[in-house]
């Protein structure tokens, strides 16, 4: 079709009332001779660069249609010419990087976790590894450096709510805490003397006041009989006697400066009338056996391993 | 009254029985909300029986207050357009646009401060984001597209706008469900689908009042006294359509109970993703390209007094866009479950959008030959010539931005948030604003108070979205490239925390640039008050209408 019959199609002369075509003044070009509202309209051409534009990109996404999978069929769709498909890409990647990090890995794969800690170079192979993985995975709840916060546990220090040798910590980071889906995880957890009516509040109170006192608060009185025993009778059997903590329950020592849920008094009145006890995932199932050993090494490392 | 009525009063069919069903709507809405299981929908029930019987109310008070006689269509051989609605509409724009982008100020604010979500519910990202969302794309946008459109079908068609009620149906409803949706969205009532947040029972009025909407504007374009319909109007009947057909297609969904706020969508897995997306980008296709790009079409040769470049290139890029852009959805899932034949297309139907996008850029920018020293002395021609150069940068960068390999760093990054708006404020809203400066004036019959401050709003405005757009470019491609940095040996470089602390600067420059944008739009309401507060002048229709000479 040429230019002239396109223009006369639209023209429509005589139908557009006053505005018939015009030429405009500025850029010599008719108008189409419609107007609205006094708007008209020229009759430019289409600019060449952009229906060359328009062309090649059209024809670049038709060759790209062909090489890549590109068109729905019964079962599945066009692979394309060169087979791409992104889960073998992804395949792929993964395998690549599993090569580049083979020869750190495989160091630490076979070896026992206390031959690792006492062999520098496999140490410091197994701190590569837990450091990244420690970032990825655990820095969002015990902190970057593993200072903790309030619930989550410090894990710099020496006070290790479920143990703090090598086992322990590999242990815990497996299986969990408080975990329900996984069996092995720790599972005990501290009564809720308050709200199941085991204690008055008056009693509570006194048991905090003693705690307090042994944990040398700033603000504590001098310990009393009447707190001395309600601890023996209530918390002794799982914190110790001697308030240093059982281990094996998950129950902190409680007669030190490390507190998971604050050193005041409200705080620990909260823990005793609610009982129960932080929640950490189990990892078994996320990470494989090389990193979590890395991990359990760079945790028992960060300064507090027993 | 000068003269006596020659017929008498009598309610029309229209006003019986709209007020009849808004009485039905009133009784059984308040009896819902007796039954409601939660307390947002028993309040979300409440607000529709106090609006229902504040629309019979309404009705009966307009009645009474009407003459007999319905306005005429002509006035001495002249339209009598109806700008009530549009006034309406386009003051709503400004109220919903500051609340829109205060909340976005706020959010920044909260994501280089995370400590001002207060841990209040109410106020937290998750909450207000979506209120963001909806209150400048549908609240502020949505408003300005009522308001221009009602405005330029009236004055492209000669015609008075079609209906009595229709109208107000259309522009109060509206305003009825972004109530209902963001109110909704602080109490925690969600979808759960980005843009498309608000539940099942909102859905079900946004598509009553969507469906009048169209309606009034096929009847007004049938009544026209123009043998052709202007491009603009071909653009908002273009957004009108495919925003109804998106809405139902990403919203087939089953009520758990007529008294509960939830729903179930029919759409599991992949295809739910895949049905969100084709609704969600199609919602920047249709509801904020197309209806803009209307807009466009009247108010850039109407403020030139050019005529339109290119009747051709407005016609092959018209179709050419809206015949591509439905397909692009897919690449916002580029490398997930979704099968790699859809992302293919995706990706590919979005490259061969560029250049039907920019045949908007150029009809509008071309248009302007003949008439660029306007640009010196009038700013709000300058704020619609930046809204297109924004159009034109935006519509670049989506394609670039949908190629995979591009895609693979730039997704899940601040880029995105960036490359939104750009074309959000730069493009959206400074082509909304300067129709508005342009649109307001004009039906109220008041000259634009100051021009200056016009001028102070667009670069306030500008250097904000400079500071926004260009903080996010930094950001996003640093997180990308954060994210996907191995050491030597094959691990990670960086921990995620890592990632969004070496974003603290940005977030805070984002923060200040949407600060700026703020400012500039009060500047502006403040201008419009002004405005409004003067005297009338001479009606502009005639100014208005006849374009200016050409130098």
């Amino acid at each position: 079709m040429s230019e002239d019959t396109f223009d006369k199609a639209h023209a429509a002369p005589g139908q557009a009332g006053p505005g018939k075509v015009k030429i405009d003044r500025v850029s010599g070009t008719p108008t189409t001779g419609h107007e609205w509202d006094g708007i008209e309209e020229l009759n430019t051409p289409l600019p060449r660069w952009w229906v060359w534009t328009f062309w090649i990109t059209a024809i670049w996404g038709l060759a790209y249609m062909v090489a890549y999978p590109a068109w729905p069929t019964l079962s599945g769709g066009t692979q394309g010419l060169f087979a791409w498909s992104s889960r073998t890409q992804i395949a792929d990647e993964v395998a690549d990087l599993q090569k580049t990090r083979g020869p750190v890995l495989d160091k630490i794969k076979d070896a026992p976790l206390d031959k690792i800690e006492s062999d520098p170079e496999l140490l410091a192979a197994a701190r590569m590894v837990g450091k990244v993985a420690f970032a990825t995975n655990c820095a969002s709840c015990h902190g970057a450096g593993g200072q903790g916060a309030k619930g989550y546990a410090n894990l710099n220090d020496d006070d290790w709510i479920w143990g703090g040798k090598l086992a322990d910590v590999k242990q815990t980071i497996e299986h969990g805490v408080r975990w329900e889906a996984d069996k092995a995880t720790h599972a005990t957890a501290m009564p809720a003397f308050g709200r199941d009516g085991l204690l008055t509040p008056e009693q509570i109170s006194l048991i905090a006041d003693h705690v307090r006192t042994y944990a040398e608060t700033p603000d504590s009185d001098a310990p009393t009989p009447a707190g001395e025993k309600l601890y023996a009778d209530n918390c002794a059997s799982c914190h110790g006697v001697d308030g240093k903590g059982n281990a094996e329950m998950g129950a902190p020592a409680l007669f030190d400066r490390v507190w998971l849920y604050g050193s005041d008094k409200p705080a620990i009145v909260a823990r005793i009338v609610n009982g129960g006890g932080a929640v950490m995932p189990s990892w078994k199932d996320k990470l494989d056996d090389t990193t979590i050993k890395a991990l359990t090494v760079y945790v028992h490392s960060l300064g507090g391993g027993q | 009254m000068e003269r006596p009525p020659l017929i008498a009063k009598q309610m029309t069919f229209g006003e019986q029985s709209l007020s009849a069903i808004f009485a039905a709507l009133a009784i059984a809405t308040a009896y819902v909300a007796t039954k409601a299981y939660t307390p947002a929908y028993a309040f979300h029930s409440a607000l529709f029986s106090l609006g229902s019987i504040g629309a019979v109310a309404a009705i009966f008070l307009r009645y009474r207050a009407r003459p007999a006689e319905f306005p005429p269509l002509m006035i001495d051989g002249r339209p009598n357009y109806n700008y009530g609605p549009v006034k309406f509409t386009a003051l709503a724009s400004l109220f919903w646009g500051i609340a829109g982008f205060l909340v976005g100020l706020y959010l920044a604010l909260e994501l280089a401060f995370p400590v001002l979500n207060f841990d209040l519910p109410w106020i937290n990202f998750g909450r207000l984001r979506p209120l963001h969302t909806s209150a400048v794309i549908f609240a502020f946008g949505g408003n300005v597209l009522l308001a221009t459109s009602f405005y330029i079908m009236q004055r492209t068609s000669r015609a008075r706008i079609a209906g009595d009620l229709a109208p107000w149906v259309v522009v109060l409803g509206y305003n009825f469900f972004i109530l209902i949706a963001g109110t909704g969205y602080l109490l925690g009532v969600t979808r759960g689908h980005e843009y498309a947040e608000p539940e099942w029972y909102a859905i079900l009025w946004l598509v009553i009042i969507w469906v009048t909407y169209l309606l009034v504007y096929l009847f007004t374009l049938a009544r026209r006294a123009e043998p052709h319909i202007y491009v603009a109007n071909w653009f908002f009947l273009a957004f009108i359509v495919t925003v109804a057909v998106l809405v139902l297609g990403n919203n087939v969904e089953i009520p758990v109970s007529i008294y509960s706020p939830q729903s179930v969508i029919v759409w599991a897995g992949v295809q739910d993703a895949m049905i969100q997306w084709w609704y969600a980008h199609n919602a920047v296709g249709f509801f904020l390209t197309a209806g803009f790009l209307g807009i466009m079409y009247y108010f850039i040769p109407k403020r030139t007094g050019r005529p339109i470049y290119s009747y051709r290139l407005s016609i092959v890029h018209f179709w050419s866009l809206i015949f591509l852009y439905i397909w692009a959805g897919p690449h916002h899932l580029h490398y997930t479950a979704l099968p790699d034949w859809a992302q293919t297309l995706g990706m590919v139907f979005s490259v061969v959008l560029w250049m039907p996008s920019w045949g908007g850029m150029i009809n509008g920018l071309m248009t302007l030959s003949g008439a660029w020293d306007k640009l010196r002395t009038d700013p709000v021609l300058r704020m619609l010539v930046v809204s297109v150069a924004f159009y034109g940068m935006s519509t670049f960068e989506g394609p670039l931005l949908s190629v995979k390999a591009v895609n693979s760093l730039s997704h899940y990054t601040d880029w995105g948030i960036g490359h939104v708006h750009s074309g959000s404020l730069g493009w959206v809203a400074f082509v909304s604003f300067g129709a508005l400066y342009c649109l307001i004036p004009w039906v109220y019959n008041r000259q634009l108070y100051s021009l200056k401050l016009v001028n102070w709003h667009f670069w306030i405005s500008t250097i904000g979205i400079v500071f926004y757009i260009s903080a996010m470019w930094v950001a996003g491609i640093m997180q990308g490239l954060m994210w996907r940095a191995y050491t030597p040996q094959g691990f990670l470089e960086y921990s995620f925390v890592e990632t969004t602390e070496a974003l603290h600067p940005e977030y805070i420059i984002r923060a200040i640039g949407g600060g700026l944008f703020l400012i500039g739009a009060l500047i502006m309401v403040y201008n419009i008050w002004r405005t409004l507060a003067s005297p009338a002048i001479e009606p502009a229709q005639d100014l208005a209408a006849s374009p200016m000479p050409a130098e």
